[in-house]
């Protein structure tokens, strides 16, 4: 059974988000990474990039395959995790710790509201 | 519909899961592709390749019917062995490499790719009917009534004897199956079952390929589990197959291969026995051979750390007024060595090892080298051993 944590927010497109006043840390999955297999390389977009959500912005490859991720929100880049870019294999074992992308400055904090919550998500991935 | 294996509902038990490879539903993986991959460079693995062909060709035309298809020479296998060969088309493009075993005199048995297997068929029976065999000689297809396991890694040699203990009952003069040298295939029956065991693979390793009828692979395959569990072993997916191979630089039909490339600029020249009398191909092998390849099949490891290089993605040359010059075929992360590796096509000029080359990734270049074939070795044994002299 996937892992769905209560307290985050989702996209459709597999991305997780947990908001802290106008910063948002987010990463892919449970779900992604087990769909994805080993993950061999993570490509996280720069610093300071600005981002519209569901732009693809950052890209995980597994062993077989290249897949695109995609910003859950809109907002400016302001850290990434160089951890995962050393280790990419932290995406298959801590999706929601260690294995994180990047933070964003929110610049429409409105746009939570289009995320799913860990019920609605769950459900997406389980049915 | 997806076509399915014997060991479809074994897989479903392992918690495999299942993705469509060449028309068939296949096990990708069970733990993890590099999990396996590691599991078969160390221990040992199996893989269920029942979606593979096999084709029987029997009778006192079998092999001059054969000698004139396939292009590496059948008049060197001794019962009991096998080869590496090609079919080839009159242009000398691939329609399939294979592996061709003289399991009798006049009894030959073609092990070929499960996307390849109308096609094979198809061209194998216009080729035969062209070539009026003697009576008492024939061609079957019996793919859908084989299924076959392979079992691969240093360990297997420790307990290949120990699932199967029976005599040997046909093939290579071998007592039991680790008898066996490599290329070599011998049958065994074992319980009610007949199996014929080979000495082969597609991993780069050491390990055995085990063929049964279609209802008998099953108890093969929960044996192999079974009294291989304490060496080790674990089932292996596509994924892993895929990985291995690659390390090991085998082409994959489709990938290195296709009717369009030839033997020769694959790197198969070993297989082609040109001087064995007339073969189909022949005639444009021989003069593509004359003439000299226009692109060679190369190995290349990436220099720098970078997404995997996959099919498709342009070669590059190095230096600073790179251009391009050829296109990936084959590409992963190898686990064994940590870095991105790749098989591709570049002119002879850019082919020796040592060669700067880049990989366009996405729009960005990344540097590479071209290398020896095989990519990965396994390490000698000779090495851990004091020199005897």
């Amino acid at each position: 059974m996937t892992n769905v944590p209560a307290e985050l927010r989702y996209a459709k497109s597999h991305e997780w988000v947990r908001v802290e006043g106008n910063i948002a840390t987010t990463g892919i999955t449970d779900h992604a990474q087990h769909e994805l297999t080993d993950v061999v390389f993570v490509e996280l977009p720069a610093k300071g990039r600005v981002v519209k959500a569901g732009e693809a912005c950052a890209v995980v490859e597994s062993v077989k395959t290249a897949s695109d991720v995609y910003a859950p929100l809109s907002g400016q880049v302001v850290e990434v995790n160089q951890a995962v870019v050393n280790d990419p294999a932290l995406v298959n074992s801590e999706p929601y710790g260690q294995g994180w992308f990047y933070k964003l400055q929110l610049s429409q904090l409105s746009e939570l509201d289009g995320l799913l919550s860990a019920a609605d998500y769950g459900k997406q991935v389980n049915q | 519909m997806l076509k399915r294996t014997p060991l479809y509902e074994n897989h479903q038990k392992l918690g495999a899961r299942l993705v469509e490879f060449g028309g068939w539903e296949m096990p990708v993986q069970y733990t993890g592709i590099v999990d396996e991959h590691q599991t078969v460079r160390t221990a040992a693995g199996m893989f269920d390749i029942s979606h593979m062909g096999e084709v029987r060709v029997s009778g006192p035309s079998a092999l001059a019917f054969l000698n004139g298809v396939l292009t590496n020479d059948l008049r060197k296998l001794a019962v009991g062995q096998g080869q590496y060969t090609l079919l080839c088309n009159e242009r000398g493009g691939v329609i399939d490499d294979l592996y061709a075993y003289r399991l009798a005199d006049q009894e030959f048995l073609l092990i070929i790719n499960a996307s390849r297997i109308d096609s094979d068929v198809g061209w194998l029976q216009a080729q035969f009917r062209k070539f009026a065999p003697s009576v008492g000689s024939e061609l079957l297809d019996i793919s859908d009534q084989i299924g076959a396991v392979a079992v691969q890694g240093p360990k297997v040699a420790q307990f290949i004897d120990q699932c199967f203990p029976a005599s040997t009952a046909g093939g290579a003069d071998a007592w039991k199956p680790s008898d066996l040298a490599k290329n070599q295939i011998c049958a065994v029956d074992w319980n009610e079952h007949r199996l014929w065991i080979s000495r082969t693979g597609y991993t780069g390793e050491d390990g055995f390929e085990i063929l049964a009828d279609a209802q008998s692979i099953v108890p093969v395959w929960e044996q192999v589990l079974k009294i291989g569990q304490p060496y080790g072993l674990k089932p292996a997916g596509l994924g892993a197959r895929d990985t291995l191979r690659t390390e090991a630089c085998y082409a994959l039909y489709g990938h290195e291969l296709d009717e369009d490339t030839t033997p020769l600029e694959a790197g198969l020249g070993f297989f082609v026995a040109l001087d064995k009398g007339e073969f189909v191909g022949r005639s444009a092998l021989v003069a593509q051979k004359q003439k000299g390849v226009g692109k060679k099949c190369v190995a290349f490891k990436m220099s720098e750390k970078s997404a995997p290089a996959r099919p498709h993605y342009p070669i590059w040359s190095g230096g600073t007024e790179a251009q391009r010059i050829g296109e990936v075929v084959s590409g992963t992360q190898s686990p064994s060595l940590g870095i991105g590796i790749g098989l591709g096509y570049v002119p002879p000029a850019s082919a020796k090892p040592g060669t700067e080359i880049q990989i366009e990734i996405r729009g960005k270049r990344f540097g590479a080298a071209i290398v020896p074939k095989p990519i990965y070795r396994k390490p000698a044994i000779s090495q851990f051993m004091t020199d005897p002299t």
